[in-house]
């Protein structure tokens, strides 16, 4: 009967396919210890980073002696694949995460301790070293980092006769007389997600706010700050829709005088060659005060993958990465700062724009620092607190409040 | 036993009415062997499927459920655990102070945007029913909004709403409607209306369509006829059109509440559910539970709510599909 040979060649290209990958995957899987293949993944899938990192992974992986198979994703797709591969034991060998995020996977223990594996970095801000710990041990090593600082309009300053502000008095005072007709003094990101309190970040530490408790007059009195800018109409009401790219794109076209954000607006910034800009540290509530920023950038990890000899190498390549000559390339091509403090003196006198961030990163604070893989949480609370207070006709102690409580 | 409840559910079964166990159930031998052949051939066409509906729809609602009465984290993904809380979630979900806010404001979209697009695309269906030059060309120019990605048109939507440079605020301004310009993304009493003039323009393609088709379904000659009784406009409308056109109605309502009761695309591309949760529904609430604070069982307990509701409507479209057929 018909039936019968079908089922059978069915059935046979069935093990086919199944044994097929069984027989690659048992390739892969060594010949007595010896690795050929060191897995990549990161969200590097744009240009200049992808070449940069592609170029810096193939030399990390050469003098290893294993050919790098890297994947780049999509950066919002990132944590959904990471999970995705935990889920079916297929995490990579070598894996870059944003630092925020670094607790929230350590915790889940999809990662390794790099102590376990023999890493012990040296020369790195605890700042930084923070952000890649959970539970006291440390998963990544971040080879360059960014923060954020306050751009302004040099041309737009110069003419209506002020000078970059330092305080948060001076801040207000300059933004107001730099409002006039389509023009804001300043501008900034106050949206509903967790773009809006990275910026927020800098004006509610630096007033010694925490985020492990948001219903302070510390986190008040910064709130305050931003809704005075945007009561008074030296900011537009639209910072509570804009991300930090609209921001920079409003700072291009002329609609602000200055602006909170990061190096990575750099390149962009660049393409306006009549565009004249500079840079100083976000103002500080007093004279005299520290501005305290928080970082952004990439922690590379080792994942969990129950494969010793992989581990072993893909160590090795995450500490290539983090190595000064790595450090220094990342930084240049990338505008970004490296985060070992021996060669900072050396980058800041070779990039005279990237001094300022350079300098800020010192005093740095990482995101997740305090509350580890809660971070997500409070995160939620602060942003939702700057929409109740900016544009919600709450008081900045209401919307704390609301927040801290909802 | 299983041989004779199957036989006696087989077609060759069905002569012998006297009962499986007796002698009379049992067919010769060769009846036998066609009978098992005729009652597999539907199954093996059923199976396909059945398995795509068990594999696509029916997994992934029964994971959702039991999702929401577990504790689903990122942590599940390395260990496989998901210790079941019982209602936990769901507990946690109505208590926290955005789950009432989303909810009314999910009933205010959905009611909103339905009768936004039902009105105009009735509207659109009717007055492209009478016949005029470039008549058919505009129509296909209507599926427009239907044919640009979600997130196209809501960037272009949130330039055309911007406060300060945004097209429709200048408009506004230089013909003198307005003196100060609302800030229509920016205002916690006004961003949940935009958000529902978007999606009334992303809906009316859906609904004029359907209602089009419906609408040259009717006969011809009960308006004729109506036109000799003197019967004209309204009249003609309400005592032809609408009683005829209304299985389709039914329809075109039915889907569309479910349809819109999950939109998620435009509201983050809009608004991101702000300002100060001003355009928060449970769809966005769900998404925001699973995707940016990774508790994805309190993310499945809003959707699991959703899922009832879209339920209820569900039901509510079979029956009215069936009335349709019946008529």
């Amino acid at each position: 009967m018909a039936p019968r040979p079908t089922g059978r060649a069915v059935a046979l290209t069935a093990v086919a396919a199944l044994g097929l990958p069984l027989a690659l995957t048992a390739c892969s899987g060594g010949t007595g210890g010896g690795v050929s293949t060191i897995t990549v993944l990161d969200y590097y899938n744009n240009e200049p980073d992808n070449t940069i990192y592609q170029t810096a992974l193939e030399a990390c992986g050469k003098a290893e002696n294993v050919t790098i198979e890297r994947t780049a994703v999509p950066g919002s797709d990132l944590i959904a694949k990471v999970l995705q591969m935990a889920s079916t034991k297929t995490l990579p060998d070598v894996l870059m995460i944003d630092n925020p995020e670094v607790a929230q996977i350590a915790e889940s223990g999809a990662l390794t301790p790099l102590s376990d594996l023999g890493v012990e970095p040296q020369g790195v801000p605890q700042g930084i070293l923070d952000a890649s710990t959970y539970d006291g041990k440390l998963y990544g090593l971040q080879p360059v980092t960014n923060t954020l600082a306050l751009f302004y309009n040099t041309d737009l300053l110069k003419a209506a006769g002020v000078t970059p502000p330092t305080t948060w008095a001076e801040l207000k005072e300059t933004a107001a007389k730099l409002t006039a007709g389509n023009q804001y003094g300043v501008a900034f990101s106050a949206k509903p997600d967790y773009e809006g309190t990275w910026q927020f970040l800098p004006f509610m530490w630096s007033n010694g706010g925490d985020e492990s408790n948001i219903d302070t007059p510390e986190m008040a009195q910064a709130l305050q700050l931003w809704v005075d800018l945007v009561k008074s109409g030296s900011a537009s009401e639209s910072v509570v829709t804009w991300s930090q790219a609209d921001v920079n794109d409003q700072f291009i076209a002329g609609n602000t005088a200055m602006m909170v954000n990061g190096p990575w607006q750099i390149p962009v910034l660049s393409e306006h060659p009549d565009l004249h800009w500079d840079v100083v540290p976000i103002p500080v509530p007093k004279a005299g005060m520290t501005a305290v920023a928080p970082f952004g950038g990439e922690s590379w990890t080792v994942p969990n993958t129950g494969k010793k000899a992989n581990q072993e190498i893909a160590a090795k390549i995450v500490t290539c990465l983090n190595s000064d000559d790595n450090e220094m390339t990342f930084a240049t091509g990338r505008q970004t700062i490296p985060t070992r403090t021996s060669i900072q003196t050396e980058f800041a006198s070779s990039n005279p724009t990237m001094a300022t961030f350079s300098k800020l990163v010192q005093d740095a604070r990482a995101r997740t620092g305090k509350l580890g893989s809660k971070w997500p949480e409070a995160a939620t609370k602060i942003y939702t607190a700057l929409g109740s207070a900016l544009v919600g006709g709450m008081s900045p102690e209401e919307a704390l409040t609301q927040a801290a409580n909802g | 036993m299983a041989d004779q409840a199957l036989t006696a559910t087989g077609p060759a079964a069905r002569p012998s009415r006297g009962g499986s166990s007796g002698p009379a159930g049992r067919a010769p031998a060769a009846g036998r062997g066609r009978a098992r052949r005729h009652r597999w051939v539907p199954v093996l066409f059923l199976a396909p499927a059945v398995l795509y509906l068990l594999a696509f729809y029916g997994f992934p609602v029964v994971k959702n459920v039991t999702m929401g009465f577990q504790q689903y984290t990122t942590s599940t993904f390395v260990s496989g655990e998901a210790p079941w809380v019982g209602f936990e979630n769901y507990r946690a979900v109505f208590r926290s102070a955005v789950f009432d806010r989303a909810l009314l404001n999910t009933f205010v979209f959905t009611v909103g945007s339905i009768f936004g697009q039902f009105t105009i695309g009735m509207g659109l269906a009717l007055f492209f029913q009478r016949r005029f030059p470039l008549s058919s060309f505009l129509r296909s120019l209507i599926l427009v909004p239907w044919l640009i990605p979600l997130i196209a048109s809501s960037a272009v939507w949130r330039w055309i709403l911007d406060k300060d440079s945004g097209a429709l605020n200048r408009f506004l301004q230089n013909v003198g409607l307005v003196d100060t310009r609302p800030g229509w993304l920016t205002n916690t009493s006004l961003a949940l209306l935009a958000v529902i003039v978007v999606n009334i323009w992303i809906g009316i393609p859906f609904n004029a369509t359907i209602l089009f088709g419906g609408l040259q379904d009717v006969p011809e000659e009960l308006y004729e006829a109506a036109e000799l009784d003197g019967a004209t406009g309204f009249r003609r409308f309400w005592s032809i059109t609408w009683p005829l056109l209304r299985p389709v109605v039914n329809v075109v309502l039915v889907l569309g509440v479910v349809y819109t009761i999950k939109v998620l695309d435009i509201i983050l591309g809009l608004t991101d559910a702000g300002p100060a949760n001003a355009t928060q529904t449970l769809a966005t609430q769900s998404y925001q539970l699973s995707f940016r604070l990774f508790d994805f069982g309190q993310g499945a307990a809003v959707s699991n709510i959703l899922i009832v509701i879209s339920l209820l409507f569900a039901v509510l479209y079979l029956r009215a599909t069936r009335r349709a057929v019946d008529e």
